[in-house]
């Protein structure tokens, strides 16, 4: 019988593949190293505005090191929220948002749940129309909705030109098929099983949605309602082209035809204006984060 | 009393026909169980039961009143799904309450009920946690509840233990039945595991391709089934199909499955078989535990014959040996101590007192 033997030797060099841990020190690096990268591309302008937003008009002009505040100051702040005009730009953004958020989610609410579940003559079309409108861009809709405001104001004396409330009419049409769209999509991930069940135990449709599917889909609900706060918070072309006095301006626009007059850019309330104006939606979206998290680690579909 | 009646019930799904012509009738307190191969039309049957499937024909009577047209809140029936489909967001007092909190019953008597569902169910304990924090047979126990709560006059069962691992499934069977044994409802239980419907079902409703094939007691369809179907799906493992021939010598009727083998017929059988002697097409059926080692004491009706064994299964208690005639695998059950080998032949002992004789033309066992 042939005696197998293997030779004991040591290695004499390092093993340069096939080591995890190895693999994956270098994927943290990377990580990190691009975490890092796109992490100062993002927030170094809010960094620029907030250093900016603390400095006296004479000292942005003057030539020297625009990152440091050499005799930071509050005037700016104080001057912006004294000053009747910014305020009302937030009061008119507010109520828009809140009304739109409103009007978006029991508009497509309702509208996905009939869409997703109650299987009519032409639901499926519906649904894919509901899609393409939303591929519609709005810089394309608004010279229509000009003419559409004319023919309402000659057939009814309703002026929609140049009030802050014509813009609870205008988002929607932005943020609802979007909306629809996501809640259609959570709705079907919802088990079928889970409204016959319903069904069964003796629950109309209505109370199917309210009991079983708006709970469940709180996650969705959740990202709907942020995705249309930020279209109807941060929208710059509607207003802008159907508002002009300045107590009907909203936010975004308020500051940027107000605080520039002519060819004078008031830098530094400029920045205090838009960061201040970016508060709301950064600590809207730090709480309701937390809770969209949530709810997705709840694994709330599965039954 | 909730009896359940169907009559010649059909169902389409454009135009392609999923049940057709179904007439059953299932007394009250009764444990029927549908079962069948996917696709033979036995869940749509039970979701044609509970509403959830508009019939395309037919009548469907619970309780005597017909309801067609009834919708599934108002047939007071309750249901048990396959993935459970308890809501995900309400704990299990809530989820078993909830369809008595829909009918505005009083909260003491809800309170009652639902304690005493948990009772029964041994599920007291789990009443405040969620579904996700549940084990798969948790969430069929509380599923359960939710249909016993409600105190329905017919309870529907779709394939509830498919989603269980193999031991939990044979436990919550055993619970199924005590629980039925306690609660006493008429039960309409889908499965499409044959073993689940024998040891379950007071009737046993076997379905192909949209029609019922056999209704009966486990106990009938195993020993008298009336077609090749059912003889060859109820029973594990299933029963032996052997191509055969049916001669007449010396006056005695006789299965000749080879040029070699030939059985006699039982005597109680040669009326019944005698129109088909000669025939094509006529297929011997033969339980595997009618395949047996040789044994001293020979039997009315039994024939020893050789054969070489292919393959060998011991599984303990029995040893599975498989081997073919005429191009048939046939299966046997001989004993552990048999000495059975792979390759070798071995002595075999045919029981032929409980054959089943069946025309393969119609499928049917005459």
């Amino acid at each position: 019988m042939a005696n197998a033997s293997i030779a004991v030797g040591t290695l004499d060099r390092p093993v340069r593949y096939g080591s995890i841990s190895r693999d994956r020190k270098w994927a943290l690096r990377w990580s990190y190293f691009f975490l890092v990268l796109f992490a100062a591309f993002f927030l170094l302008p809010p960094i620029y505005m907030l250093i900016t937003s603390l400095k006296s008009s004479a000292e942005i002009s003057a030539a020297q090191n625009p990152w440091w505040v050499y005799a930071p100051t509050l005037s700016n702040y104080i001057e912006l929220l004294t000053q009747n005009q910014y305020l009302i730009f937030f009061r008119n953004s507010a109520l828009v948002s809140v009304c739109v958020v409103t009007i978006t989610m029991l508009i497509s609410v309702f509208a996905a749940f009939a869409l997703a579940r109650m299987k009519f003559w032409g639901s499926a079309t519906i649904a894919t129309g509901v899609f393409l409108t939303y591929l519609v861009p709005d810089t394309l809709l608004f010279i229509p909705l000009f003419k559409m405001f004319a023919f309402v104001r000659d057939w009814t004396d309703i002026e929609l030109m140049n009030h802050w409330w014509t813009m609870i009419i205008l988002y929607p049409t932005l943020s609802v098929p979007f909306a629809t769209w996501i809640m259609i999509g959570y709705f079907a991930s919802i088990p079928k099983e889970l409204d016959e069940a319903a069904l069964i135990d003796g629950a109309t449709w209505f109370q199917t949605l309210t009991k079983i599917f708006i709970p469940v889909a709180m996650p969705g609900i959740i990202a709907a309602m942020i995705f249309s706060f930020t279209v109807s918070w941060a929208q710059f072309l509607y207003p802008l082209a159907f508002t002009t006095s300045t107590s009907e301006l909203v936010l975004p626009v308020g500051i940027v035809t107000t605080l520039i007059k002519g060819d004078v850019f008031n830098w530094g309330q400029i920045m205090t204006g838009a960061l201040l104006g970016a508060a709301p939606p950064l600590i809207i979206y730090a709480f309701l984060m937390d809770y969209y998290i949530a709810g997705l680690t709840a694994g709330s579909t599965k039954g | 009393m909730a009896q359940v009646t169907l009559r010649k019930v059909f169902k389409k799904y454009d135009e392609v026909p999923a049940v057709r012509g179904v007439d059953l009738d299932i007394a009250d307190k009764e444990f029927i169980v549908l079962v069948g191969p996917s696709g033979c039309g036995k869940s749509t049957t039970l979701r044609m039961i509970a509403g959830l499937e508009e019939i395309t024909g037919g009548d469907i009577a619970i309780g005597g009143n017909i309801v067609n047209d009834v919708p599934p809140k108002d047939r007071d029936i309750a249901m048990v799904f396959q993935n459970y489909a308890l809501y995900p967001h309400m704990n299990v007092y809530e989820n078993m309450s909830f369809g008595l909190k829909l009918k505005k019953t009083p909260k003491d008597e809800i309170d009652r009920r639902v304690k005493q569902a948990a009772g029964i169910l041994d599920i007291t304990e789990l009443l405040d946690r969620k579904p996700k924090q549940l084990s798969g047979g948790q969430r069929q126990r509380v599923a359960m509840g939710r249909a016993i709560v409600r105190d329905p006059k017919v309870f529907l069962f779709d394939e509830p233990l498919s989603n269980l691992d193999a031991k939990l499934r044979v436990q919550m069977r055993t619970e199924i039945k005590k629980v039925h044994q306690k609660v006493r409802t008429t039960t309409v239980y889908v499965t499409h595991d044959q073993v689940e419907a024998m040891t379950l079902a007071d009737r046993v409703v076997v379905m192909n391709a949209g029609l019922i094939e056999q209704v009966g007691t486990p106990n009938d369809l195993y020993h008298s089934p009336t077609t090749k179907f059912v003889a060859g799906f109820i029973g594990s493992p299933a029963m032996n199909f052997i191509p055969c021939q049916l001669d007449q010598a010396a006056g005695a009727l006789r299965v000749r499955l080879s040029d070699k083998l030939a059985f006699a017929v039982p005597e109680g059988r040669t009326a019944r078989y005698s129109a088909y002697v000669g025939k094509p097409n006529l297929v011997l059926g033969l339980r595997p535990e009618h395949i047996i080692e040789t044994r001293p004491h020979v039997e009315p009706n039994q024939h020893d014959f050789d054969q070489v064994i292919e393959v060998v299964e011991p599984m303990g208690m029995e040893t599975l040996v498989y081997f073919t005639i005429g191009g048939a695998e046939i299966c046997g059950r001989v004993n552990p101590n048999a000495n059975a080998m792979a390759g070798k032949s071995m002595k075999l002992r045919a029981d032929l007192s409980n054959m089943h004789l069946i025309d393969d033309t119609t499928g049917k066992v005459i």
